[in-house]
């Protein structure tokens, strides 16, 4: 099921270039990214993402535990408004 | 009377089948003890030895997590996903199935019992 490890972990190759332009001039910013299906990296610890979810960009940033989850897991696409009417009163 | 990982096994049991009593422990696993243990995998829970319990004891020990460590360690790696706001960890929250599954009907293990929403009235012509 799960990704050949010989591949190593899929991070989209332009965000991997901007996070180590980032870490070597050791900023912090934010980075725009449609990529939602790259993995976080150790490198990326403590950057801040602005995930596209389809609709606009949400922002992840990116701590310790995160390591090896998906930038897309943090940004969800749907939004549930509940159900059925009735709710003005 | 065996006592395993704060376990009561069931006496009339065979022993691959009463070992699976305890949590964490399914069939395979059982077997494999049991062939560590050097039981006769038809021997009931009552008819084993000292020893051999101690053989039951040692492989847990060494090999496998059981009971409330493992329950703990499920515990621990929800609240983990949950913590980092991920997609898995909020439908934890919200009890829905973690897998992509259809929610639209079924999915019931998940969501629990129905709860049913009062009828919109109809409108009678």
């Amino acid at each position: 099921m799960g990704r050949s490890i010989k591949k190593g972990p899929y991070v989209a190759y332009k965000l991997l270039k901007k996070v180590s332009k980032l870490n070597e001039t050791n900023k912090k910013g934010v980075i725009k990214t449609w990529s939602r299906a790259s993995m976080l990296l150790p490198d990326m610890v403590g950057h801040t993402f602005a995930v596209h979810n389809g609709n606009k960009f949400i922002p992840v940033y990116v701590t310790e535990n995160m390591v090896g989850h998906r930038l897309g897991e943090f940004s969800p696409t749907r939004q549930f408004r509940g159900h059925g009417g009735n709710k003005k009163k | 009377m065996a006592r395993i990982s704060g376990i009561d096994l069931p006496n009339n049991k065979r022993g691959e089948i009463a070992l699976t009593y305890v949590y964490g422990i399914g069939y395979t696993t059982a077997k494999k003890i049991i062939e560590f243990a050097k039981i006769e995998p038809n021997t009931k829970v009552k008819d084993w030895t000292d020893e051999q319990i101690n053989g039951i004891l040692t492989y847990i020990a060494d090999h496998l997590k059981v009971e409330g460590e493992l329950r703990g360690e499920v515990q621990s790696n929800i609240k983990r996903l949950q913590d980092i706001g991920s997609y898995r960890g909020i439908r934890h929250r919200k009890g829905l199935p973690l897998r992509g599954q259809s929610t639209k009907n079924n999915s019931r293990t998940r969501k629990g019992k129905r709860k049913t929403v009062a009828n919109k009235k109809k409108v009678t012509k």
